[in-house]
């Protein structure tokens, strides 16, 4: 970065949505400047963990099965948000995502079809050939190669806005804080899910439990000031996408391969042995998502995923090994549960196991009788030795508390007046359309559309 | 069975890491090596040697990693495999006294051309005049032959021929044993025909659409170029090598054969190969992000590339000078290397072609196996 000039162009992030709006406003002709506060080695944001993203399509392509027509699209994701979207963003995204890989392509991003065991959103989401840190790689080749000035370890302190107009940006490199002037900015830093103090304010006591699956350097700044110097919020702090991980994962950064997949085929309990929710209520894509909140809710933010050898080898592979122990009383021992409490639960459990034929590529017949809560669905008895156990904690991904954008994304004021030169994308604004819950692939998507347009917005202004 | 040979730690260490990669999955769909290993549930040393020989270390999957270091789980997996792969030439090594050829492979290399070269002046003294050795023939004389029997020629070379052969078969044998696979199934037609295809055209180092990434983070088709100009170099050479003895034995016309001879004409394009295909592979190798090369196996890949290059640098000038009185000493000098790099074939880099068609055979064996798969959940 150059602090005696002053940008066309200046983008506070280095994730997809913020490559998507350089390369766009770089390709516009204009000046462009991009501030990633991670090192190089960590660029990218969380979009480095990701792997694909929703997209519609009339037509199977680029790994994609199918259809996928905008209805469903909406639909999809007005059920799992229960409303908390804004209709006119979210159909610009997902128009948006029919066109994009096009784009996409020529700026490097290679497709592939659907992983081992993703069978299920074949349909729905497109793969990044190597996942979403080659996705990144490829932006960040073709940002440098057509000029936008990139600079890493780069950490935006404050941001002089002078009602509702960016003026500069106030950076630390190295220990040294320079202005940056521009005559745009893009605001694609992330939502603050790696800010624990932040999420403890929203969350409680409770939050210090949470493992944060993503980034380490999505702590929020530029959101907080943006916040602060009278950027419309959206969403609700304790908003986010959070799903069980396995308890010892790494306190940040785990990504995708923290997650137990087996939650369905057996039983869960939490610190007391006791269960606590309906394992088998839908498909286990459909039902992950919520079982963050769930274990979150749980006393001290615990819980053990329980199966027995019956399971073994029918779910993707987790990336620690089980507990394992020859008898339920064992396993409690090795969990440091109160063993017999858990032959109790155990015990009931296998009692209230109607007979059924188990499939559990179907929504089964085999579900308990007499207990709560119930298991709808896959239930088998808990019999088989070795019995194996995955202590789940929740590992919060990312956050959708953010600011408000427009259809241009352009940041929207407390008084309600879009900001003449600050764009958002990404994270920091994902809650326009996804206030709630959660679909596969969805902050991609957002964050390509969005991204993009910031940067021909962006670039059109600084004209 | 071969004893067991590779480093418990190593082995640990790929344990570790090939669950991570079971788990997260995301480089599906660069080579063959993530689908073979998303067959598994867990990783035993014959799972990782193959694994190991059938990367063929294109690096994409390092650059797209999202635990490479520095992440906490220092997730360097082509250079584990590297290792792996280095220690699996010495496990599957027969006769398996000399696997220690493997250690220091490139003064071993070295060493063993230098005595072969040394013992071929020394046999040219021995079987020849000297002053034939040091004076121009031309090529109506049978120049070659006028320096060195025919027949001691081809009896160094077939017996030398026979052995190597022997040992790479050997050494195949072990690899597909230690690996859990019967003698039988190597010879599946299926399988075998698809291997051959994906060994001519290298798909593997096409990284998944846009070559792959080396010797840095952008991806390129610069080393599968280069490789075919030495993979079809050396074929062409062999195929030369093969074509003369029937011109010798069944036509009954000798060395050296006119320019535009067979066996002359794919010596020359094959050396042509020889020495732009590993001349430009040592020039990526010195290139190469030191992230991914395993230090202990530079030496054996640069001994074997500077060999091949040597081998046809020394054929052509043959083919130059063979009228001028330079002939006897480059004909001692190239027979020497040739016989270098013959005898250290089942003992250097070469293997590397061997280990690496058995796994393609492997994975496409296996591809015909129900999967072993999970639900589709």
């Amino acid at each position: 970065m150059d602090v005696s000039r002053t940008y066309d162009v200046l983008i506070l992030g280095g994730g997809n949505a913020a490559l998507c709006a350089a390369i766009t406003a770089r390709r516009a002709g204009r000046s462009v400047a991009l501030l990633e506060c991670a090192p190089k080695h960590f660029r990218g944001g969380n979009s480095r963990h990701t792997r694909n993203f929703r997209c519609m399509h009339d037509a199977p392509s680029d790994g994609l099965t199918d259809t996928y027509p905008e209805e469903e699209y909406w639909q999809d994701l007005l059920k799992v948000t229960g409303g908390e979207t804004n209709e006119k963003l979210a159909r610009i995204t997902i128009r948006f995502t029919a066109t994009c890989r096009k784009w996409m392509a020529e700026h490097g991003v290679r497709f592939q079809p659907s992983l081992g065991g993703t069978l299920h959103v074949s349909r729905t989401n497109a793969f990044f050939l190597g996942g979403g840190k080659a996705l990144i790689n490829a932006y960040y080749r073709a940002a440098e190669a057509l000029g936008v000035e990139i600079s890493y370890d780069t950490e935006v302190t404050d941001l002089n806005i002078d009602d509702g107009r960016f003026m500069s940006a106030l950076a630390v490199r190295h220990g040294i804080e320079q202005e940056v002037r521009a005559k745009t900015v893009v605001a694609a830093a992330g939502g603050f899910e790696a800010n624990l103090a932040w999420l403890r304010e929203a969350w409680g006591p409770a939050a210090d439990n949470f493992l944060v699956r993503g980034t380490p350097y999505n702590v929020g700044r530029v959101l907080r000031i943006l916040l602060d110097k009278g950027a419309k919020s959206i969403g609700d702090a304790t908003q986010g996408h959070c799903v069980a991980i396995d308890a010892r994962s790494p306190k940040f950064d785990g990504g995708i391969c923290t997650r137990v997949d087996c939650v369905s085929l057996g039983v869960v309990v939490n610190e007391s042995a006791y269960r606590f929710y309906d394992e088998g209520e839908d498909f286990w894509p459909k039902r992950y998502a919520i079982w963050g909140r769930l274990v979150a809710g749980q006393p001290n933010q615990i819980a053990y995923s329980i199966i027995d050898a019956k399971s073994v080898g029918k779910f993707m592979p987790p990336v620690f090994p089980p507990i394992k122990a020859a008898t339920i009383g064992e396993l409690a021992v090795a969990l440091k549960l109160d063993a017999s409490v858990l032959e109790s639960t155990i015990g009931q459990f296998n009692a209230a196991v109607r007979p059924g034929t188990f499939d559990h590529t179907v929504l089964d017949g085999c579900a308990t009788e007499g207990i709560s809560p119930p298991k709808t669905h896959w239930a088998r008895r808990i019999d088989t030795p070795p019995f194996f156990a995955y202590p789940l904690r929740p590992g919060i991904t990312f956050t959708y508390l953010g600011v408000t954008v427009n259809e241009r994304a352009q940041m929207m004021l407390q008084d309600d007046r879009p900001s003449p030169n600050i764009f958002a994308a990404g994270e920091i604004m994902a809650g326009n359309v996804l206030g709630k819950g959660y679909i596969a692939g969805i902050g991609m998507a957002i964050g390509t559309a969005f991204g993009r347009i910031a940067g021909e917005e962006a670039a059109r202004c600084a004209a | 069975m071969p004893p067991s040979a590779i480093p418990a730690a190593l082995v640990e260490e790929g344990q570790r890491m090939a669950s991570i990669c079971n788990a997260c999955r995301y480089c599906e769909g660069f080579c063959a090596v993530f689908p073979a290993l998303e067959r598994r549930l867990s990783f035993a040393e014959g799972d990782l040697t193959y694994l190991a020989n059938l990367c063929h270390n294109c690096g994409s999957c390092y650059y797209a990693c999202q635990y490479a270091p520095p992440h906490e789980f220092q997730l360097n997996f082509p250079k584990m495999l590297a290792e792996v792969r280095g220690e699996s030439y010495k496990k599957y090594a027969w006769p398996a006294t000399l696997s220690g050829l493997f250690q220091r492979n490139g003064r071993v290399v070295s060493l063993i051309t230098a005595a072969s070269l040394v013992a071929f002046v020394l046999a040219m003294l021995f079987f020849s005049d000297p002053s034939a050795l040091f004076s121009a023939h031309s090529d109506s004389q049978g120049s070659f032959y006028a320096v060195f029997p025919h027949r001691a020629m081809a009896w160094i070379f077939g017996v030398i021929f026979l052995m190597v052969t022997a040992a790479l078969i050997m050494g195949s044998v072990r690899f597909w044993r230690d690996i859990g696979e019967e003698p039988a199934t190597f010879l599946s037609p299926g399988p075998f025909a698809k291997s051959v295809d994906d060994a001519a055209r290298l798909i593997y180092l096409g990284g998944g659409g846009d070559g792959c990434t080396y010797p840095d983070d952008k991806p390129s088709y610069a080393r599968r170029r280069f490789h075919h100009l030495t993979f079809y170099g050396f074929m062409s050479c062999f195929a030369a090598t093969g074509v003369a003895p029937v011109y010798h034995y069944v036509l009954g016309w000798s060395a050296p054969y006119p320019f535009w001879s067979l066996p002359v004409m794919l010596g020359t394009l094959g050396s042509i190969g020889l020495l732009i295909g590993p001349a430009g592979l040592l020039w990526l190798k010195e290139r190469r992000d030191s992230a991914l090369t395993a230090d202990s196996q530079t030496g054996m890949d640069v001994a074997f590339l500077v060999l091949l290059f040597i081998v046809s640098l020394t054929g052509l000038l043959l083919l130059v000078l063979r009228e001028t009185a330079a002939m006897g000493t480059l004909l001692a000098i190239h027979l020497g290397v040739v016989m270098g790099l013959f005898i250290t074939m089942p003992y250097g880099k070469f293997v590397h072609a061997v280990y690496r068609f058995a796994a393609l055979v492997r994975f496409h064996v296996e591809r015909r196996r129900p999967s072993p798969g999970l639900s589709a959940e």
